[in-house]
C-alpha cells in the first residue's frame, strides 16, 4: 500500500466524489447524501495508513509525489507531508466525515450541492496541507474560498450575504499580498519548491516586507486581533457544517501557514517582529476572552473563544524567539511549537464539537440566543453530558485535549518571560468563565420555557457525531504522546532552521 | 516585384477575403430561408482559415519570422498563434449569436459579412510590418465595427452608440495616424524594422519622436479602451445588440494586443523607457476606474464594459514590463480574456429571449434554481474573470504580476492585486445573485443544443486550462 499515491487520492477522491454527487442531482437527495458519506468515509480510511506508515524518526517530507505541472515556469505538482501537516490532514478527513453526516439533519434545500461543496472543500483543504510547491499551495488556498463562500451564502442565516462577502473579501485581500511575496521569492530563488524557498537568503528589509505580506494572509485566516472581525459574522451566519469546517480546519490553515512559510522563510524578520506577534497574541487571549464573556449569541461566543484559543497558537509559535533571546535552553521553544500544533488539533475537535452542540439545539428551537434556553439538561440529559464535557475541554480541564496544548504553551512562555505566562494563564480563568457560564445558563437551572420543555434528546446520528468527538477530545487529553511523537522530528528540524540567521 | 510563393504565406487572408465575397453573393441571391447556410458558410470560412494557417506551419516547429510583399507584411509565430485564437473566438461569436439574431430579425448576411471583414482587418493588423498596413487593417476592423453597432438601425440606443463610437473612433484613428506621420518624419520610414533602427539610441530630446510616440500611445489606448480614453466602451457595449457586443468585446482585444506589440516593441522598442511610464499611468488609471466604477453598475453589459477596462490595465501591466516575459504574459492574458469575455456575453445571450434582454443584474437572480449547470458555467466564467484559482484567469494575473515584479515594479504589482480584490466584489455579486437569491421567474431555461454545448465547453475550458495551464503558457512562450 505504501506505493500508492495516497496524498493524491486523499486530495482528489473527495473532489471526484463531489462531482459525482452533483451528477446525482437534487431530485435524488438521499443518493447524494450516501455517495457523499461513502466518499468521506473512504477518504478518512485512506488517510489512516499515512499515520501508520509515517516514519517518526525523520524530518524529511514523506509520501512525496512529484510531477511537472507548468513546465515553462518550473512549477511542479509536488505533494508531501511531515510531522506538522500529518495531524492536520487527519483532522480534516475526520471532521469532514462528521460534517457530511450532518447533511441528514436540517439541510432540506439543495442537498446535493451542499454535500458536494463540503467534499470539494475537503479535497482542497487537504491539498493546502500537503502542497510543497508555493503556487500549488496558493491555488488550493484560494480555491477553498469559493465553496466556503457558497456554503455560508446559500445555506446560512438571515444576514448571510453580508457575512459571506465580508469573509471572502477579507481573506482574499490578505492572500493577494502573499501572492506578490511568493512571486518575489520565486523570482529570487528561481524555484517554487517550498523547501527551496526555506533556504533562499534574503536581506532583513526583504524579509520584513515578505513577513508582513505573509502575516496579512495568515493573520486574517487564523484570525488574529485586529483582523478577526469577519469570523464572528461568518460563524453566526454559516450553517452548522460551515461553522464546524471554518473553526476546526480553516483557521488551522493560518497557523500552518506560519509554520510552513513565515517562520522558515523569514526567520530573521520573525525574530525582529516577534514582539508584535506576541503582543497581538496576548491581546487575543485576554481581550477577546473578555469579549467572549459578554456574548448573548452562542455561536458568537464560541467564535470569540476560537479567536482567543488561536492566540495561543500564535503565541506558541513566536515565543520561541523570546526564548532564544535568553539563550538558556531550546527545550522551551520546541514545547511552544508542539503546544501550538497540539492546540490546533485540539481546538479542531473542541470547536467542532461545540458548534455541533449549538447546531443540535438550533435545529430544534431555531434560536442561538442564550436567553432562549435554560434547563436543557432536564429534557436532553445525553446531550447535556456531551455539552458539559466539551465546555470543560474548552476551558482547558486536565484530561481533555484542551489542557495539553495550553499547558505546553504556558510552560514555554515561562521560559521567555514571567509576564507572558501570566497573561496567557489568564485564559484558564477567562475560558472557564465564559464556557462554564454558558453551560450554566443553557444547560442547567430550571426549564426556561415551553420550547425547552418540549425538546427531544439527541438521535443516533447526533450521538455518533458527538460521541466520536468526545472520544477524540478525551483520547488526546489523556494520552497525547502519539500526537506529539509524530511531530517531534519536524519541530526540532524547524527550530534548528529558524535559529540560523539567513541574511 | 514579389515572388509568387509569397502568396502562399498569405493564404489565410486570401481565403477569408474570397469566401467573404462568396458569402456576400450567396446572401444577395439566397432566399430568406437560406440564412442558415450563411451561418454555416461563415463558420466554414473560419475552419478553412484555420486549416490554411496550420498548413503553412511546419508541425512542431516555430515559424521563422519572414517579411513579405516588400516589407508590408510579416509572418511570424506570434501572428499565427494570435490568428488561430481569433478564428476560435470568432467561432464562439458566430455560434452564440445565431439564436439571438434570429429572434430579433437581425439574422442577415450583413452581420456575418461585416464580422468577417472585421476579422480580415484583425488579421492584417496582426501581420503588419509597416505602419500603413497596420493602419489599413485597423480601419477595416473599425469601419466594420461601426456598421455592426448600427446594425439594428431602428434601435435608438444602438444608433446613438454607433454615432458616438464612430466620432471618437475616427478621432483616435486620426491621432494614431498623426503619430505615425511624426515617426515617419523623425525616422524617414514607415517600415517597422527600419523605424526600430532609426530610434535606436534616440534620446528624449528628439521632440518630433516624443510627439509621435505620445500620439501613438493615445491612439493605442483608445483602441484598447484604457482610461482616460475609455469613454466609448460602456456606451458601445451597452447600446449594441448583445451579439455585436460579444464581437467587440472579444476578438478585437487580440488584434489590439498585436497592434501594441507591432508598434511599441517591433517599431518603437528603443523608446521603451518613455512609453513604459506612459503605460504605467494608463494601467493604474484603468485598474482603478474600471474596477471601482464597475461596482456601481446595474446593467451587466456596462459592468462587463468596465471589467474590460480593468483587464486592459492588466494587459498593459504585462506590456509595460517591456521584456519577453512581459509580452508572453500579456499575450496569455489577452487570449484568455477574449475567451472569458466571449463566454460571459454568451451567457447574457443565453438568458435573453425574443423581446427580452437579460441585461439587468437582477435578471440573474436565482439562476441556480432555473438551471444549475449554466449557473455553474457562469460561476466559472466570473471566477476566472476575477482571477480566482483554479481558473485560468488566475494564471493570467499571476503572469503579469510576475512580469511586473521582475521589472522591479513591485509597487505596481501590489497595487494591481489590491484593485483585483476590489474588482472581485462585482464578480462575486453576480455569483451571489445566481446562487443566493430567489428567481424572479420560474420559467426553466431552455438552451439550444449548439449554444448550450459550446457555452459549456467555454466555461469548462476556464477550469481545465486553469488546472493545466502548461500548454497554453508554452504556446505563448514560443511566440516571442
Amino acid at each position: 500500500m505504501s506505493d500508492w499515491p495516497l496524498l493524491s487520492l486523499i486530495v482528489w477522491l473527495p473532489i471526484a466524489g463531489g462531482a459525482a454527487v452533483l451528477l446525482a442531482g437534487e431530485r435524488r437527495a438521499n443518493l447524494a447524501r450516501w455517495i457523499g458519506l461513502l466518499t468521506a468515509l473512504v477518504t478518512f480510511v485512506l488517510s489512516l495508513p499515512l499515520y501508520q506508515l509515517f516514519d517518526r524518526e525523520t524530518a524529511q517530507m514523506q509520501f512525496e509525489e512529484l510531477s511537472p505541472w507548468v513546465a515553462t515556469f518550473n512549477l511542479n505538482y509536488h505533494l508531501g507531508i511531515d510531522g506538522i501537516s500529518l495531524p492536520l490532514i487527519l483532522l480534516t478527513t475526520f471532521i469532514s466525515v462528521l460534517v457530511v453526516l450532518g447533511a441528514w439533519g436540517p439541510i432540506k434545500q439543495k442537498v446535493a450541492q451542499y454535500v458536494a461543496a463540503f467534499l470539494i472543500l475537503e479535497g482542497l483543504m487537504v491539498g493546502v496541507f500537503c502542497a510543497l510547491d508555493a503556487f500549488l499551495f496558493y491555488v488550493f488556498f484560494e480555491a477553498m474560498l469559493i465553496p466556503m463562500f457558497l456554503i455560508i451564502g446559500v445555506w446560512g442565516g438571515p444576514n448571510r450575504v453580508y457575512a459571506t462577502i465580508k469573509f471572502f473579501l477579507y481573506t482574499f485581500l490578505g492572500s493577494v499580498f502573499m501572492l506578490v511575496a511568493l512571486v518575489y521569492l520565486y523570482l529570487k530563488a528561481d524555484s517554487a519548491a517550498i523547501l527551496t524557498l526555506h533556504d533562499v537568503s534574503l536581506s532583513l528589509t526583504e524579509q520584513v516586507w515578505i513577513f508582513l505580506a505573509f502575516l496579512l494572509a495568515f493573520a486574517v485566516k487564523i484570525p488574529m486581533f485586529p483582523v478577526h472581525t469577519w469570523l464572528p459574522d461568518a460563524h453566526v451566519e454559516a450553517p452548522t457544517g460551515g461553522s464546524v469546517i471554518l473553526a476546526a480546519i480553516m483557521l488551522k490553515i493560518g497557523g500552518y501557514g506560519f509554520l510552513r512559510f513565515s517562520l522558515p522563510i523569514t526567520p530573521d524578520a520573525s525574530s525582529t517582529l516577534d514582539w508584535l506577534l506576541i503582543t497581538l497574541s496576548l491581546i487575543a487571549v485576554v481581550y477577546i476572552g473578555f469579549v467572549a464573556l459578554v456574548q448573548q449569541d452562542m455561536k458568537k461566543l464560541i467564535a470569540y473563544s476560537s479567536i482567543s484559543h488561536m492566540g495561543f497558537v500564535t503565541l506558541g509559535l513566536f515565543i520561541a524567539f523570546a526564548i532564544f533571546a535568553r539563550a538558556e535552553a531550546n527545550a522551551g521553544a520546541a514545547m511552544g511549537f508542539e503546544g501550538a500544533v497540539v492546540q490546533m488539533v485540539s481546538h479542531g475537535f473542541i470547536s467542532a464539537a461545540l458548534f455541533f452542540c449549538v447546531g443540535v439545539m438550533y435545529d430544534r428551537i431555531h434560536s442561538r440566543q442564550i436567553a432562549d434556553y435554560g434547563g436543557v439538561v432536564n429534557t436532553m440529559p445525553w446531550f447535556a453530558t456531551f455539552m458539559v464535557l466539551f465546555a470543560m475541554a474548552n476551558s482547558g480541564l486536565p484530561g481533555t485535549s484542551g489542557f495539553v496544548g495550553e499547558f505546553m504553551v504556558i510552560l514555554a512562555s515561562f521560559q521567555a518571560n514571567f509576564w507572558f505566562a501570566f497573561l496567557a494563564g489568564m485564559t484558564l480563568i477567562l475560558g472557564a468563565a465564559y464556557s462554564l457560564w454558558l453551560v450554566k445558563r443553557v444547560i442547567f437551572g430550571d426549564v426556561g420555557n415551553e420550547k425547552v420543555a418540549g425538546l427531544s434528546d439527541i438521535n443516533a446520528r447526533e450521538a455518533i457525531t458527538l460521541g466520536a468527538l468526545a472520544v477524540a477530545v478525551l483520547g488526546v487529553g489523556i494520552w497525547p504522546d502519539p500526537l506529539v511523537d509524530i511531530m517531534h522530528a519536524s519541530v526540532e528540524n524547524l527550530l534548528t532552521h529558524i535559529a540560523q540567521p539567513k541574511i | 516585384m514579389f515572388e509568387l510563393s509569397e502568396l502562399n504565406a498569405l493564404l489565410p487572408e486570401i481565403l477569408v477575403l474570397t469566401l467573404t465575397c462568396v458569402i456576400l453573393l450567396v446572401d444577395l441571391y439566397g432566399s430568406e430561408q437560406r440564412r442558415g447556410l450563411i451561418h454555416l458558410l461563415s463558420i466554414a470560412t473560419l475552419v478553412f482559415a484555420a486549416i490554411a494557417t496550420l498548413r503553412i506551419h511546419e508541425p512542431g516547429q516555430t515559424v521563422e519570422s519572414e517579411i513579405l510583399l516588400n516589407g508590408t507584411l510579416v509572418r511570424d509565430q506570434m501572428g499565427d498563434v494570435l490568428k488561430l485564437f481569433v478564428y476560435l473566438v470568432m467561432g464562439l461569436v458566430f455560434v452564440y449569436s445565431k439564436g439571438y439574431l434570429r429572434d430579433r430579425n437581425l439574422f442577415k448576411g450583413e452581420f456575418f459579412v461585416l464580422c468577417l471583414f472585421g476579422m480580415l482587418g484583425m488579421m492584417v493588423m496582426i501581420s503588419a510590418a509597416n505602419m500603413l498596413t497596420l493602419y489599413l487593417g485597423l480601419e477595416l476592423l473599425a469601419l466594420s465595427t461601426y456598421a455592426l453597432v448600427a446594425l439594428d438601425r431602428d434601435n435608438r440606443l444602438a444608433s446613438e452608440s454607433a454615432m458616438k463610437y464612430f466620432v471618437l473612433g475616427a478621432l483616435a484613428s486620426g491621432m494614431l495616424l498623426y503619430g505615425m506621420s511624426m515617426i515617419y518624419g523623425a525616422t524617414g520610414s514607415l517600415d517597422l524594422s527600419e523605424i526600430a533602427e532609426g530610434v535606436r539610441g534616440a534620446s528624449g530630446d528628439n521632440l518630433v519622436l516624443a510627439f509621435g510616440l505620445t500620439f501613438i500611445v493615445v491612439g493605442l489606448a483608445f483602441k484598447f479602451g484604457a482610461v482616460p480614453f475609455h469613454m466609448w466602451v460602456p456606451d458601445v457595449y451597452h447600446g449594441s445588440p448583445t451579439a455585436v457586443t460579444l464581437f467587440i468585446g472579444s476578438a478585437p482585444k487580440l488584434a489590439a494586443f498585436a497592434l501594441a506589440i507591432r508598434l511599441l516593441d517591433d517599431g518603437l522598442g528603443g523608446l521603451h523607457g518613455f512609453w513604459q511610464s506612459m503605460l504605467i499611468l494608463l494601467a493604474v488609471a484603468s485598474l482603478a476606474i474600471g474596477n471601482i466604477v464597475a461596482i456601481a453598475q446595474t446593467n451587466i453589459k456596462r459592468m462587463l464594459a468596465y471589467s474590460t477596462i480593468s483587464h486592459v490595465g492588466f494587459i498593459f501591466l504585462g506590456l509595460l514590463a517591456g521584456t519577453q516575459e512581459g509580452y508572453e504574459a500579456a499575450m496569455f492574458y489577452a487570449i484568455v480574456y477574449a475567451m472569458m469575455a466571449a463566454g460571459a456575453f454568451g451567457v447574457v445571450i443565453l438568458l435573453s429571449r425574443a423581446g427580452f434582454e437579460a441585461e439587468d443584474l437582477d435578471d440573474y437572480r436565482g439562476l441556480n434554481q432555473r438551471s444549475p449547470w449554466f449557473a455553474f458555467v457562469m460561476l466559472m466564467l466570473m471566477a476566472s474573470l476575477a482571477g480566482f484559482p483554479p481558473f485560468v484567469g488566475f494564471f493570467a494575473k499571476l503572469q503579469v504580476v510576475k512580469a511586473a515584479v521582475n521589472a522591479d515594479l513591485v509597487w505596481l504589482a501590489v497595487l494591481s492585486v489590491v484593485f483585483a480584490v476590489i474588482g472581485a466584489f462585482y464578480y462575486l455579486r453576480v455569483i451571489k445573485l445566481m446562487y443566493m437569491d430567489e428567481p424572479t421567474t420560474d420559467e426553466p431555461l431552455r438552451a439550444p443544443v449548439d449554444l448550450g454545448t459550446v457555452l459549456s465547453a467555454n466555461g469548462l475550458a476556464q477550469l481545465i486550462l486553469g488546472m493545466f495551464p502548461g500548454p497554453l503558457i508554452a504556446i505563448c512562450a514560443a511566440a516571442f
